[in-house]
């Protein structure tokens, strides 16, 4: 542990604490992605929909070994974890690196920063504000018009009708995906996994995993707004 | 050419420094940029005021004195080379050109376009020494290294210590000298003995001079007059990452 302390208070451990974290969320984010294409899985009209009856098995993942909500509450707080632990290292690198640099330059001309390594910070601060509000939209139904516990068809369906809030959701999924495209390519940098092997494969993999996951999140809002995904 | 220039003034390093504008006129394009300098501060002098002070010494771009922003680009325009091998007819006649010093508070500003960067020197004294065996000449090809090795050790051996990585860097990070110090001896055999404590010694040694840390942009990659790799730089994180881990790190700190 100490050594992991040690580790954590120098600029290259801080960095690294947010690659792993950063990685978790990643994995965190395909998983999402994933289930929630359950809503396009057809439905014969029998028992509960395979969106809900996902839901239903996330939430007794583990039962009856690990206590019932055991393991998603597990999961939960480990993701609360990385996201604590992502964003305090990323406050304290910002504030080392404006510390470095007090007096700008009169006239600056920036070479080769890509759209998505200048957005990284206010990225964060974006994708952090739609997570509490994606939370209190879709998970405790506070800001939900229509919001039944367990329904969780139901309540997508009900809640992308307003083209406002689809609008939110599909900025808030491009600013994640962006924000992961420099994030993945950075990975393998931070964790001394740069090397030419890896070189080749670096960018493509951050432009698929984050493009995926772009289209993956995308699809199920401006489904419903299309009236592919309907009430049942 | 007739040329506009914009250099900052700045007559000590407490003092507040600011843009000046000069004319520059009667510009060759076969002139060195600091050759446009020198004839600018010939006019300048004999108007009775102080010169632009900027560091200057081989003027062939191997000793990395000749460190300043030139229109907001380290080293100026053309890639690969320093301001010193920079020649005029890379500028067009009637263009404006901004002339301002590397900017990090670990570089603070002596005089105008000078800045101390011993900050950089204190970076390397940080990675210590490396244990060889002294006395007659070792044998020739004595310690067996290989081609790619030995050539990612020269390339990062290239290092002219400039500082223009920590210029371009949004950050103001010298990640790329400090991994580029450091590889250029852990690529070859001699560097093994003491190659974690480098790591970990230099990675703290630049941490406590206040510089920024790497956020990956790449901007130190391209303002580098040698085009050293920022591969270096995952080297060092893994270098380091290893001396942490290990305890070699709060070992080195006597923790």
């Amino acid at each position: 542990m100490r050594r992991v302390m040690t580790l954590y208070e120098s600029s290259i451990g801080k960095k690294v604490a947010m690659a792993v974290s950063g990685l978790l969320l990643v994995g965190f984010v395909v998983g999402h992605m994933l289930g929630n294409l359950k809503a396009f899985q057809p439905w014969d009209g029998v028992g509960m929909h395979p969106l809900d009856a996902y839901g239903e098995y996330l939430r007794t993942l583990g039962y009856p070994v690990l206590p019932e909500y055991g393991l998603l509450w597990g999961v939960r707080l480990a993701l609360l974890l990385a996201i604590g632990v992502h964003i305090t290292a990323a406050f304290q690198l910002w504030r080392q690196s404006r510390s470095a640099r007090s007096s700008s330059y009169g006239k600056a001309r920036p070479q080769v920063f890509s759209y998505a390594s200048r957005t990284m910070r206010w990225g964060g601060v974006i994708i952090l504000f739609f997570v509490v509000y994606h939370l209190l939209h879709m998970t405790a139904g506070t800001v939900h018009p229509d919001f039944e516990y367990g329904a969780v068809y139901q309540n997508l369906v009900a809640g992308f009708q307003s083209p406002l809030i689809v609008a939110v959701y599909l900025i808030a999924v491009g600013a994640l995906s962006l924000h992961l495209y420099h994030g993945i390519w950075s990975v393998f940098a931070t964790l001394g996994a740069q090397n030419p092997k890896v070189e080749r494969w670096r960018r493509p993999v951050a432009a698929l995993v984050s493009g995926g996951l772009f289209v993956g999140y995308a699809a199920v809002p401006l489904a419903v707004l299309a009236g592919i995904l309907g009430p049942l | 050419m007739n040329l506009t220039l914009h250099v900052w003034r700045q007559p000590s390093p407490r003092a507040k420094g600011d843009f000046r504008t000069y004319e520059a006129a009667g510009i060759s394009p076969t002139m060195s940029f600091l050759d446009m300098l020198d004839l600018v501060n010939e006019r300048i002098t004999q108007e009775g005021e102080e010169p632009i002070a900027f560091e200057h010494d081989c003027r062939e771009g191997i000793c990395g004195s000749c460190g300043m922003m030139i229109n907001g680009v380290a080293h100026g325009p053309q890639k690969l080379i320093t301001a010193c091998q920079l020649h005029m007819r890379s500028f067009s006649d009637g263009d404006e050109i901004w002339i301002e010093p590397f900017r990090a508070d670990s570089f603070p500003v002596m005089k105008d376009l000078v800045v101390d960067r011993a900050a950089l020197d204190r970076v390397i004294e940080a990675g210590g020494y490396i244990s060889v065996r002294t006395g007659s000449a070792p044998d020739a090809n004595a310690v067996p290294i290989p081609k790619p090795h030995a050539d990612r050790a020269f390339d990062a051996a290239a290092c002219i210590g400039c500082g223009a990585c920590v210029a371009a860097c949004p950050n103001a990070s010298a990640m790329l000298f400090t991994a580029a110090k450091a590889a250029h001896l852990s690529y070859l055999p001699q560097g093994q003995t003491e190659r974690y404590e480098r790591a970990a010694g230099m990675v703290t040694a630049h941490d406590e001079e206040g510089f920024g840390n790497c956020t990956n942009h790449g901007a130190c990659q391209e303002a580098c007059p040698k085009g050293i790799s920022v591969e270096y730089i995952s080297r060092l994180n893994r270098d380091f990452l290893r001396a942490s881990l290990s305890g070699i790190a709060a070992a080195g700190r006597g923790d």
